[in-house]
């Protein structure tokens, strides 16, 4: 008890940051990371509890005060070894999980005061593997001469690719863009996530074995029949998220109008920021508008004002209460100069002669009673109209599904919406030998989950090719 | 890699064909499709319409006029010398079938476009008559291989320098008043295709146009194509290429080719400046 009780009193170790207002203006990562001294002291705070809810509050399952303790021991090289056992990309998942609502939200150290920090202890662990380790492979079964298709390089089906290619088979990575990472190179900016260390994790699984094939668009240049006629036992489809949704409002087709999608691959995928270095364009908006209160809406703001906008507001129609951005993305945004226009809502964008945007109308409203989302649904003020001035806006409501593999694959069901119906238990789908997980299959939702549900994908084929169901 | 194993040179050096090894894509591209091509790790993503393929020779063509960055690019690279990246086949093919007469117009580069499709017009047993224009006559593509897909071909030039003096819209207009046109296939520069949209609403003879906007990804997923067809947002990359002319607002289209052109030009002058710098060393 005594041993506890000392350890508790262990503040949890602040992160290094970049200050705000150097950082507003660059692409580097925000925070710094750990020194081994720090990970250290940090990874004493946990309690090594016999049943950790921090374990089952994670997706993936990592085994947390396994490779925490290893940290605490100075044994970093088992610690990422730990870690690999049940997570293929953990530095990225350091970086971008919400760690607040899954492992550190039911933290034992976190009911009286902060929370162990899991999150900032599993970046050291990967970032030191790629810094300082030996470059050594995690172990991998013989080779079961199955040959498995993951149609996406995205977090899902990274995930699949990692478990598969350990379990013994040949798994090749099939990707539409030119670059394999999906979400983590197209989606999440170089300052939360270093486009270097999506390259990285995605070129140890080719070390393992993993092959990629880039500039493939699975539906259109190959079928899922014919992959299965090239031989191939099982396919798993992680497509990801896809058509962005616009606001329907008049006005949205001006020039300096963008999804958030749009903006983003520009910007990251495209490397417009380094404009006329790379040869994609991007506007400089001086005065920008981000609609929606996610964390794509709080990466869209936080890139325009390191783009060089003179003012950048966030407009949602909801409260602070309902926004469903991480409290980490918010802080930092604000901390960053971004405003927040709650309670806001566009109702018309504003354009010039030439197509160029110039503003737009909004109306003020209010919360009423919850609505089907549990969230108070905003109702409009009558008379509240007011005007914005504006020459960038940035979309992130959301998006829908990627007609271009289903329409491809119609014995596979689709819901209403477009998305594939898989069984929760298995991702299986109703078609034979095809799983599927991710955003294809949840609408958009965070890296973590789609990595869980590749994690389910992955264990019921592992059972399809050894077992035979 | 996609390397280029042919290359050939038209309109006095402006307009340039490569052949390119995508046997993939070659395997499955359907007339009316495009490619998505990149030449680099700095390179922009930019569309184009397959010009034609060779599914045992495994190759594209792609044909275009060099107006910035990017095709400067591609102007520079060799016979031997690979593009980074092309993502294809993209979009809905063409619907081809059996209407009876059709008339397929081209205007520019867009008759590179319009040959596949006027071909594939002629194989479903359709009389084609094809109807193409440029500038003047040193300009003007691809006469043969047009000649040889449609029926019978109609030549204008701006200057009458060859063929009809005047635009294409004048031909297209003779015809439309002596045939029973069932379709008409126009592919070109944006203002051609409006105007000629104009006279077959008042003939209301159906009109199909192929729309080349802006495009980042090209498969659905950034929305940066989308045009206002019918009142309705589509995406030009997975609802097109190809839409009813008589619903297209070409006036929105116009003005969004427009977004970059500042950044277009620094980009631009800054690729030239560095490949005069570098030969003058």
């Amino acid at each position: 008890m005594a041993g506890k009780a000392k350890k508790a009193k262990i503040d949890r170790q602040p992160m290094p940051e970049q200050d705000p207002k150097v950082r507003a203006r660059n692409f580097e990562e925000v925070p710094h990371g750990y020194t081994p001294e720090t990970a250290m002291t940090e990874a004493s705070r946990c309690l090594q509890c016999k049943k950790p809810g921090c374990v089952a509050g994670c997706p993936v399952n990592v085994d947390i005060p396994g490779f925490i303790k290893l940290i605490e021991q100075g044994d970093f090289q088992g610690a990422i070894r730990n870690l690999w056992a049940k997570n293929s990309l953990p530095a990225v998942c350091g970086r971008v999980c919400p760690q607040e609502e899954q492992c550190e939200g039911v933290c034992i150290v976190g009911k009286k005061g902060n929370p162990v920090a899991i999150g900032n202890l599993e970046r050291f662990a990967a970032d030191y593997e790629r810094e300082n380790g030996t470059g050594e492979l995690p172990p991998q079964q013989e080779s079961t001469g199955k040959k498995v298709a993951v149609v996406g390089a995205g977090p899902s089906g990274l995930t699949v690719a990692g478990d598969l290619i350990a379990k013994g088979h040949d798994v090749t990575v099939f990707e539409a863009f030119h670059k394999a990472g999906g979400v983590l190179i197209y989606g999440i900016p170089e300052f939360r996530l270093p486009k270097d260390i999506v390259a990285s994790e995605v070129g140890f699984m080719e070390k393992q074995g993993v092959k990629f094939e880039c500039n493939a668009v699975v539906g259109s240049i190959v079928s899922l029949d014919e992959l299965f006629e090239e031989g191939y036992d099982a396919i798993y489809i992680g497509v990801g998220a896809g058509l962005p949704r616009f606001l329907n409002i008049p006005g949205e087709n001006y020039i300096g109008v963008f999804s958030a999608n749009e903006y983003l691959t520009r910007s990251n995928l495209m490397k417009a920021y380094l404009f006329p270095k790379y040869d994609t364009p991007i506007p400089i908006g001086k005065n920008v508008v981000v609609f929606g209160a996610g964390n794509v809406a709080m990466d869209s703001a936080r890139t325009a004002m390191r783009l060089g906008a003179d003012k950048v507001r966030i407009v949602y129609r909801r409260s602070r209460d309902e926004m469903p951005a991480r409290a980490e993305e918010l802080h930092h945004a604000e901390e960053e100069g971004i405003e927040f226009y709650l309670l806001t809502n566009p109702t018309r964008l504003i354009g010039d002669e030439k197509g160029f945007l110039t503003g737009m109308e909004c109306l003020k409203m209010e919360l009423g009673e919850p609505d089907e989302s549990g969230r108070r649904r905003p109702i409009p003020i009558k008379g509240s109209e007011f005007q914005l001035e504006c020459d960038l806006a940035v979309v992130a409501v959301g998006s829908g599904s990627n007609p271009l593999l289903t329409r491809a694959t119609p014995d596979m069901d689709l819901n209403q919406w477009g998305y594939i119906v898989t069984d929760p238990k298995t991702g299986k789908t109703t078609k034979k030998g095809v799983w599927a997980g991710g955003d294809i299959v949840t609408g958009a939702a965070t890296v973590i989950l789609a990595m869980g549900a590749g994690r389910i994908a992955a264990d019921s084929i592992q059972d399809y090719l050894t077992l035979g169901w | 890699m996609f390397k280029i194993v042919k290359r050939e040179v038209y309109s006095q050096g402006t307009v340039i064909m490569n052949q390119i090894e995508a046997p993939k894509i070659a395997r499955k591209a359907k007339p009316g499709q495009f490619v998505i091509i990149k030449a680099d790790e700095e390179g922009e993503r930019i569309p184009l319409t397959m010009a034609d393929l060779d599914m045992e020779k495994g190759t594209i063509d792609i044909i275009y006029q060099v107006v910035g960055t990017s095709t400067a690019k591609f102007r520079d690279m060799k016979v031997g010398d690979a593009y980074q990246d092309i993502i294809g086949p993209l979009g809905q093919p063409t619907h081809l079938e059996k209407l009876g007469k059709v008339v397929c117009v081209g205007g520019g580069t867009g008759i590179a476009v319009l040959h596949p499709i006027t071909r594939g017009l002629k194989e479903v047993g359709n009389h084609v008559i094809g109807i193409i224009g440029a500038r003047s006559k040193d300009i003007l593509i691809m006469e043969e291989k047009m000649r040889l897909a449609s029926t019978e071909l109609h030549i204008c030039t701006d200057d009458g320098s060859y063929g009809h003096h005047g635009f294409v819209t004048e031909v297209l207009k003779e015809v439309l008043e002596k045939e029973d046109i069932k379709l008409v296939v126009a592919i070109g520069p944006v203002p051609m295709m409006k105007f000629l949209t104009i006279l077959t609403k008042e003939y209301d003879t159906p009109t199909m146009v192929s729309l080349n906007p802006i495009m980042v990804d090209g498969t659905g997923m950034c929305g940066c194509c989308r045009v206002s067809v019918g009142g309705e947002t589509k995406f030009v990359c997975v609802d097109g290429p190809e839409f009813d002319a008589h619903k297209v607002d070409f006036e929105e289209l116009m003005l969004r080719l427009q977004a970059y052109v500042p950044q277009e030009k620094e980009s631009y002058d800054a690729y030239e400046c560095g490949g005069a710098c570098r030969t003058a060393q």
